[in-house]
């Protein structure tokens, strides 16, 4: 008796089931998507990390400067007095503040230890400016502090930012290449699969083209496949690493960046993207190599 | 439908089929025949574009095989019936799947095909066997299911390469039946077959010509057959 219901109720599923279950290769693939994605959530959040650090850099540096005044024991209150003046006058600052000795040498003791004499050295007056938004033209002040506090000199930070800011983009650069070259090797792992699915079902592929079966049709059944598999894999590998790092011991709040590697807020949805990328990789990747082996093929 | 003119084909620098020239017109019913070896199953094959010559042209249904886009011999091939000894089925699907695979094949919808594909099974004596697997059929059943796939498309030829190499007179006899039937439907059919007891209880009932390949040629055999 025929049952349509098994084989008419599902048109679109029985293009995949005109090629047999193969367990090798669906293991593989499922495998190897699942580790991938695993590996790209963490890809991912080390990626993410790496940018909340450098724009907590980034801004923690921004909008700070300092004047160091070295003058002469007689002139330092002059050219510390001058300087002020000069900062009260230089649009974007907000706040110019001389350091105290008790701060001066709290800044020191991690390298001299807390008995340093420091009333008997000279050490240089340190000024903390605070900026506001677009900030202040250095140029400018560099010009003025030189012109009326000879002893003054202005650090804008930007040495000491630029630096870590770059390190930061770039270690969030890496984190992204490294998401681009495990998709990838995704796609070379399925590939390979679906090379070795499509050799192993040389006979099926014959049958299909005698009876009149056009290359897509064939591919179709393969790529389907595929496909579902790299998702269900993706799926699997995204969940557990995501779990990982739920479970992963950190405290964002030090500001450190190892125990601030994960998501935060909204971030928890940028990994969800990783299942789809790997259908549409798998999907991709098995076309071209099914209608490429076809034409060999038969 | 198919027209061979001059066709050749060599085989690793040697000939095997020379000068061939004929061509198979609606309704006609051929048999060809010759010692194994001689070349028939290629003869088939290039009759179905599986098999281009070395030399000569090949037309399916007005295309020349040389051109055709392997899209368009796909959609050549839906008009050609093809029964091989070895029945070809893919052995993972029941029997049903099987038979209506050219169907989905061609994109269409196979229950709208459901009463076509049950009649179809019943016509070969397999209505029973929908849900078997093809290694469980005896040697006649999957010929005559062979036989079903190669006819569900409604094809203008079917061509069949020794199909009753594996039966018994009884099954042979009731696969020649069944082929005839389709000719008398209009069909043209092409047999590749050494068995002559086949070819002259086949000519006791239909007008068939009966084709020879002999020393790489193609010959018409005599009517001692």
């Amino acid at each position: 008796m025929i049952r349509p219901g098994t084989f008419l109720q599902r048109a679109e599923g029985n293009t995949g089931r005109v090629v047999p279950p193969s367990g090798f290769t669906a293991r593989l693939t499922i495998f190897s998507a699942a580790a991938m994605a695993f590996l790209a959530v963490f890809a991912l959040a080390l990626a993410l990390a790496a940018g909340r650090m450098a724009d907590r850099w980034d801004a923690a540096l921004a909008d700070t400067a300092t004047i160091r005044i070295a003058a002469p024991q007689g002139q330092m209150e002059t050219q510390t007095a001058i300087v002020q003046e000069i900062l009260r006058t230089t649009p974007g600052v907000t706040e110019a503040r001389v350091l105290p000795v008790e701060e001066s040498r709290a800044l020191l003791e991690p390298w001299f230890g807390p008995d340093l004499p420091i009333e008997s050295l000279a050490i240089p007056q340190l000024i903390a400016v605070r900026t506001a938004a677009p900030g202040f033209d250095a140029q400018s002040l560099r010009l003025r502090l030189s012109a009326e506090a000879p002893g003054a000199v202005l650090d804008d930070h930007t040495r000491w930012r630029q630096p870590l800011v770059r390190a930061a983009a770039r270690l969030r650069s890496l984190g992204f290449a490294a998401i681009g070259l495990i998709g990838a090797t995704v796609a070379a792992m399925i590939v390979l699969a679906a090379q070795a699915a499509l050799s192993a079902n040389a006979q099926v592929i014959t049958v299909l083209r005698l009876i009149g079966a056009r290359d897509a049709f064939i591919a179709r059944a393969f790529v389907r496949r595929f496909t579902l598999r790299a998702f269900g894999g993706a799926v699997a590998g995204t969940a557990l690493g995501m779990l990982a790092l739920a479970l992963m011991p950190g405290d964002p709040a030090t500001g450190a960046f190892l125990t601030d590697i994960g998501f935060h807020g909204a971030e928890w949805l940028s990994p969800l993207l990783i299942p789809p990328f790997a259908a549409i990789t798998a999907f991709i990747a098995t076309r071209a190599a099914a209608l490429r082996r076809l034409k060999e093929l038969t | 439908m198919i027209a061979l003119e001059n066709v050749a084909h060599s085989y690793g620098g040697g000939e095997l089929l020379s000068d061939m020239t004929h061509e198979l017109v609606p309704g006609s019913f051929h048999f060809l025949t010759g010692p194994s070896g001689a070349g028939k199953s290629t003869f088939l094959k290039i009759c179905y574009g599986e098999l281009v010559p070395s030399a000569g042209r090949v037309h399916l249904f007005g295309q020349d095989l040389r051109t055709m886009s392997r899209d368009a011999m796909a959609d050549t091939r839906r008009r050609i019936g093809i029964v091989h000894q070895d029945c070809r089925f893919l052995d993972h699907l029941p029997l049903s799947e099987n038979i209506a695979l050219p169907l989905l094949a061609a994109g269409r919808d196979p229950a709208e095909a459901a009463d076509d594909l049950r009649a179809l099974l019943d016509w070969v004596g397999l209505g029973s066997h929908a849900d078997a697997l093809p290694p469980s059929l005896s040697g006649g059943e999957r010929q005559r299911a062979a036989l079903a796939r190669a006819v569900i498309m409604s094809p203008d030829v079917i061509l069949a390469d020794e199909p009753t190499g594996n039966l018994d007179w009884e099954m042979s006899l009731r696969l020649l039946r069944l082929l005839i039937e389709l000719n008398r439907m209009g069909k043209a059919i092409l047999i590749a077959t050494h068995d002559l007891n086949l070819i002259r209880t086949a000519k006791a009932e239909v007008s068939a010509r009966v084709l020879r390949i002999s020393g790489r040629r193609l010959t018409t055999a005599g009517a001692d057959l």
